[in-house]
């Protein structure tokens, strides 16, 4: 959008100004600031001279997978504004590394993904502060918010990496570095705070710095949350991979009546899972403890077993957890394993807290048990159905979680949903994802790569745009272990593909003949048609396992857009950092 | 042209049978291959089915049917060598569902090949110098001709003629070659040409047999053409020719019957390839196009009558018939265990009941075939009776292959009852199949047993054949109880078949369970018991005693009277 420049009082630099921070701001946001400006202007007196337009006196980036940091970041520029000062915020997929240099004061809000890895707009940004092409940064000073999940082994990774990165490039650091889990809100609450305080300080003309209490200082909740969820009745659960197979995957609807929730296709629905009786059996035994006995649990008061089976992290170790265990304990072995990360990685995998007990024994209290444990965490499942297509239902395709072998081990919430039957109802919110979202033009064209799971939300893409009868051409890859016993949603797609609906269908299943096939190499195969498709403005979905799928298609991506575009890697590397900063690669890995 | 039935279109666009097949098995996203390539497929002696007992279950688990193909290996006569033997069972344990399908055209069938296991089995069995070409389809299929009989040399020269015959109208397309075994394109395919068929090849399928009486294992009535061996003093001097043979049929369809072939008179044995190809391109020629249930030879001599389709004949063979001789057949049976021919070879005819060998248990038929080949020096041969002959064993090679056959279980006692039954594949592969059949003839048997047990009619050989559907693979219609399929545990119940397979049975019952054709059969056993004169057969009893109206022409099959 070009504003009409011509009549305007405002001096270029000013204009600029005002379009880069308009830029950064979400429509609701511009709206919001005209308003406000006109208030200002309107509120004047003739004495005091109105306060115009400022420069930003600070660059809020975001490295943003799931939305909440970037909802942080924006927050703060609309609470900047309010106070009277301006910043830019930027996505870092949107930053050109090579502005570090002239920035003077950046805050950075950063989470972590995958293993201890930077959301996909954060990694561009990420490599050129690692390589040798990073300027020195005397003049710059920073504050990093780190957004995680302690339940990962790599807590806050990226945001300690971009942290460590800054200051040894020579940055000065502002304030303290502030890491948040799970429930961000507090300590993203209280980040805002210091930086809008700084921000007041540094402004030009001393707006009125007077910190008044923040209207928003976070993100409005959604209606729904883990705190408060809807319980959704289920309408079928259908296992959707046949008898011979070793997996066990579930399709579910669920009837979201009366919700009033609103999704697009993309989202996912959060579910709160019950603890599996097995698993809480086993860890009551280990301890000896009597199940009924009380305990408080999140302010009330209830049974051992009660708090344990609803309220506590009983199947995913997390190192805040052993930590606490250990201490309490005084387990030197556990402490040891703590410090070695290769040790604790293997360990977290594929062991649970009934197992740490068990190793680990001593006569621990019910209330201690409770106190060290973890809260409950909701777990995500993309939505598999398109509103249009099923109005107040949700379909998820869920993987049944069971490993082990002396003695199986169940996941919570794949086998809470697994086990409930068409009229039970099951706790469950939005966790949306606007960062994985249909083309707003339905005559582009999408190539979807999903194996496993990772299909779901394309169920739900090509839903949509079978209802909106949208014109672009859709690609799908799909990949599993076996074609006749695996091939999720099977004659779905085939409709699809003999209604036109679907360009392409391409499969890879990798136990089928000797050596494995997966999607990435389909994807090799046709290299020159994706790299057509890609030329022809088509959008790149990549949705599914992040720990070896989503980095192996990465790599193929970029050697597509070598060979088939005859560029070098580092061109290609920019090739594909290119689709991602126009929105036409985007992930949804787990 | 117009009216032209779906199937003659998809023949005459499919480029001498190559179809989209190439593109259908590149197609990895489904087990099946393009709708139209289905009917392509069958020249090429393959047939897409389905697991039907998964069919419900893979719907609702959102996945396609359980896409497996049937794959069809002719052989004239029935005739494999020992080499041969041990490759088809290889792929029947490596590529299909660990059976060997023994069919009553004296062929091979693999049942439960996936897609992608098509093109290495097909290229095993032409390496082992076999074909599945022309096995299905439009064409001339596995042509019969008897696997024993007490004049070798008589079997010999029946034999030869069938395979010489089975060449001569072999489909000469490359597409075969081409998709399956890596053959090079031709250019165009003008390259090649159908001499006979033609670039529609036949209106409907075609089947041919020979038979030596007094045996008639092939069912040489039920056939579109028949060789009918007349053997003066020990030679054979020539062949009476019929025509116009065939049981499929619909239920409560009039216009569809079960027909038995016309004599059409005697011919030497040089002039049998100019008169089966005047048979065959009369009916590529006179053939109904529009409708396949009326496509068959049968039709086309009823439509224009018997006397113009002998002149047509010996016009285009530029052949007269002389008079046909008189022949006696005296049963259809195979002769179970060793015989001996003329020459003093031994031939040891082996009970596979309804054709499936498997290996269940102690019952081990398939390993001890598999055994016995790599032993055996003569040759193998299927009968029209859906068993196997271990043909050609010297005297003092017996005890060898008698030992194998104790010491794999493979003779289990079977009353002349169940040695004289047939029941087709049916349930769960064949996707036209309405009822149970071979899985569930075995338990019917063991039933009646009993029933003439207590009649004591323990060793009379009744011919009693079962079918999941009307079709007739297993000739139901010329048995002397005939149990055809109407819905899953129901069937209609045909008798008064002759012994001989020269008359046809009648609607007896309708819609009977398990329970009600014990119920009909019991008092007719008791009956026959009773009031059989000596030798009278089953059939010729119900008929005499009134139970059912003997049936002089087809379409009286399907018409319940009694008389
Ligand atoms: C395997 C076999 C039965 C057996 O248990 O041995 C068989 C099996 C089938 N027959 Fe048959 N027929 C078999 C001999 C017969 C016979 C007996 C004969 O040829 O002496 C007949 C009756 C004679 C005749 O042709 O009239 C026979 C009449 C049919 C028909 C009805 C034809 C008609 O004119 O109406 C069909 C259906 C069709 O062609 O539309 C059929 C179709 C079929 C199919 C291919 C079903 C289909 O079209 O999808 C069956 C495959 C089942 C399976 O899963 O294997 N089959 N079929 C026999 C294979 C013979 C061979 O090696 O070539
Ligand atoms: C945005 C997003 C979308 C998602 N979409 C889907 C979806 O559409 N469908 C879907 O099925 N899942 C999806 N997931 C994953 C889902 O959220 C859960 O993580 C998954 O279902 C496991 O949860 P659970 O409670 O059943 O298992 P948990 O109780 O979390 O137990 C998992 C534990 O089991 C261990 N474990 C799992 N497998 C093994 C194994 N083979 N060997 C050893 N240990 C093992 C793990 O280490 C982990 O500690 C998504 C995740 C995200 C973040
Ligand atoms: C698939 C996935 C992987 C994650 N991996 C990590 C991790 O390794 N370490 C961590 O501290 N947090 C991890 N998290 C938690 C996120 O950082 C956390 O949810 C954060 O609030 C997301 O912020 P965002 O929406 O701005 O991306 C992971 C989350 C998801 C969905
Ligand atoms: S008779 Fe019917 S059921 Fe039996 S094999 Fe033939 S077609 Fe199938």
């Amino acid at each position: 959008m070009s504003l009409a420049l011509e009549q305007s009082p405002l001096q270029t630099e000013e204009q600029q100004a005002l379009a880069q921070l308009a830029s950064a701001w979400t429509d609701q946001q511009r709206l919001w600031a005209s308003g406000f400006l006109a208030g200002m202007a309107a509120a004047a007196q003739p004495a005091a001279t109105p306060r115009a337009f400022v420069q930003p006196v600070a660059t809020v980036l975001y490295g943003s997978q799931t939305g909440n940091g970037q909802a942080i970041a924006e927050q703060l520029a609309a609470e900047a504004a309010e106070r009277g000062f301006g910043v830019a915020v930027k996505s870092m997929a949107d930053y050109a590394p090579a502005r570090l240099k002239q920035e003077k004061v950046l805050f950075l809000v950063i989470s972590t993904h995958g293993e201890g890895d930077p959301p996909d707009d954060a990694e561009e940004l990420w490599e050129f502060l690692g390589s040798e092409r990073a300027p020195r940064l005397p003049d710059l000073r920073y504050a990093v918010l780190a957004l995680g999940d302690s339940s990962y082994a790599n807590f806050c990774q990226t945001g300690r990496d971009f942290d460590r990165r800054l200051a040894a490039l020579g940055a000065t650091e502002l304030r303290p570095r502030i890491e948040c889990d799970v429930d961000y809100r507090k300590p993203a609450g209280e980040w805002q705070r210091q930086m809008l305080d700084i921000g007041a300080s540094l402004a030009p003309t001393a707006p009125d710095a007077s910190p008044r209490p923040l209207l928003r200082a976070v993100p409005a909740a959604p209606r729904y949350s883990r705190e408060q969820p809807f319980a959704a009745e289920l309408l079928a659960n259908q296992k959707i991979t046949g008898r011979d197979s070793t997996k066990d995957v579930r399709h579910l609807e669920l009837s979201l009546t009366g919700a009033g929730i609103e999704y697009q296709p993309g989202d996912s629905i959060a579910v709160v899972p019950r603890n599996p009786p097995a698993t809480v059996g086993a860890l009551i035994e280990a301890t000896g403890l009597d199940p009924e006995r009380e305990v408080e649990v999140d302010g009330e008061r209830r049974s051992l077993a009660g708090a344990l089976s609803e309220a506590r992290e009983l199947t995913r170790l997390s190192p805040p957890f052993l930590r606490a265990y250990a201490d309490l304990g005084g387990i030197a072995k556990l402490s040891e394993m703590l410090d070695d990360p290769e040790m604790l990685r293997r360990y977290l995998e594929g062991h649970e807290v009934a197992d740490v007990v068990a190793a680990y024994p001593f006569s621990i209290g019910a209330q201690d048990l409770i106190d060290t444990l973890r809260p409950l965490a909701a777990r995500s499942y993309s939505i598999a159905s398109s509103p249009l297509a099923h109005p107040d239902e949700v379909h998820l395709t869920v993987a049944v979680v069971r490993h082990g072998t002396q003695r199986p081990r169940f996941g919570a919430a794949s086998n809470h949903l697994a086990a409930l039957k068409a009229g039970d109802r099951a706790d469950v919110y939005l966790d949306s994802n606007p960062r994985f979202r249909l083309p707003d033009d339905p005559a582009a064209p999408i190539i979807m790569i999903g194996p496993g799971t990772g299909v779901a939300p394309y169920r739900a893409f090509l839903q949509q745009r079978e209802a909106e009868g949208a014109t672009g051409r859709n690609w799908l890859l799909f990949g599993d272990r076996h074609f006749d016993r695996d091939f999720l949603y099977q004659i779905e797609w085939l409709r699809y593909r003999k209604s036109g609906l679907l360009t392409r269908l391409d499969v890879a299943f990798s136990r089928d003949q000797a050596d494995k096939l997966y999607v990435q190499h389909r994807l090799r195969e046709h290299g020159a048609e994706v790299y057509r498709w890609l030329n022809d403005g088509a959008y790149l979905y990549v949705c599914g396992d992040a720990k070896a799928m989503a980095p192996d298609v990465h790599r193929t991506l970029i050697d597509i857009a070598a060979s088939e575009g005859g560029l070098s890697q580092d061109q290609a590397k920019e090739f594909i950092q290119e689709l991602r900063r126009e929105r036409r690669y985007q992930r949804d890995v787990y | 042209m117009t009216d032209f039935s779906e199937v003659e279109r998809i023949k005459a666009e499919s480029r001498l049978l190559r179809g989209t097949l190439a593109a259908s098995l590149a197609d990895a996203a489904t087990g099946a291959i393009a709708e139209d390539d289905t009917q392509i497929s069958k020249f090429h002696g393959i047939y897409q089915q389905d697991d039907r007992d998964l069919r419900a279950e893979r719907r609702r688990q959102k996945l396609e049917p359980a896409y497996r193909f049937m794959i069809r290996a002719r052989m004239p006569a029935g005739i494999c060598t020992p080499a041969q033997w041990l490759a088809l069972d290889a792929l029947a344990n490596t590529y299909a569902n660990g059976t060997l399908r023994v069919t009553t055209r004296q062929a091979f069938q693999f049942h439960g090949v996936i897609k992608r296991d098509l093109k290495p089995t097909i290229g095993a069995i032409n390496e082992a110098l076999l074909s599945t070409l022309a096995a299905c389809g439009d064409v001339n299929r596995n042509v019969m001709a008897p696997p024993v009989s007490a004049l070798a040399s008589i079997r010999e020269q029946t034999a030869a003629a069938a395979a010489a015959l089975a060449d001569h109208l072999s489909p000469r397309t490359g597409a075969y070659h081409e998709i399956w075994l890596g053959g090079d394109k031709l250019a165009s395919s003008e390259a090649e040409s159908e001499p006979v068929y033609g670039a529609t090849y036949l209106p409907r399928k075609f089947k041919i047999a020979f038979a030596i009486p007094p045996l008639n294992d092939v069912d040489v009535h039920a056939q579109d053409l028949g060789f009918i061996a007349i053997v003066e003093d020990r030679e054979l001097i020539g062949y009476n020719v019929t025509a116009g043979g065939g049981m499929g049929m619909s239920h409560g369809l009039a216009e569809t019957y079960p027909r038995l072939a016309d004599t059409l008179g005697f011919i030497t044995p040089e002039q049998v390839i100019p008169v089966a190809e005047a048979v065959v391109t009369t009916q590529r020629d006179h053939g109904d196009r529009t409708e396949r249930k009326h496509a068959r030879l049968k039709y086309t001599i009823d439509e224009h009558g018997l006397d113009w389709f002998l002149a047509e004949i010996q016009r285009r063979a530029g052949v007269e018939l002389a008079p046909a001789h008189e022949v006696a057949f005296s049963q259809r049976g195979d002769p179970h265990g060793w015989l001996e021919d003329e020459r003093g070879a031994w031939h040891y005819t082996l009970f596979v009941e309804n054709g499936r060998l498997a290996d269940r248990g102690e019952a081990r038929q398939l390993s001890g075939m598999r055994a016995i080949a790599q032993v055996h020096e003569g040759e193998f041969r299927l009968t029209a009776n859906q068993n196997v002959v271990i043909a050609g064993v010297s005297a003092d090679a017996r005890a060898g292959i008698d030992a194998l056959l104790s010491e794999y279980g493979m003779i289990r006692p079977a009353t002349p009852l169940r040695l004289n039954s047939l029941a087709c594949v049916g349930l769960p592969t064949c996707g036209l199949a309405l009822a149970e059949s071979e899985r569930y003839l075995p338990e019917l048997i063991d039933r009646l047993d009993k029933l003439l047990a207590d009649s004591g009619l323990d060793d009379e050989p009744i011919v009693i054949r079962m079918t999941g559907c009307p079709n007739g693979c297993a000739r139901p219609y010329v048995a002397e109880i005939g149990l055809v399929g109407k819905a899953e545990g129901s069937y209609n119940l045909f008798l008064g078949g002759g012994f001989d397979g020269r008359r046809l049975n009648r609607l007896y019952a309708e819609n009977v369970d398990d329970q009600g054709i014990v119920d009909a059969l019991a008092p007719l056993l008791a009956d026959y018991a009773a009031r059989r004169e000596a030798d009278e057969r089953f059939g010729d009893f119900v008929v005499r005693a009134g139970h059912v109206a003997a049936v002089a022409e087809g379409p009286q099959v399907q018409q319940r009277q009694q008389n």
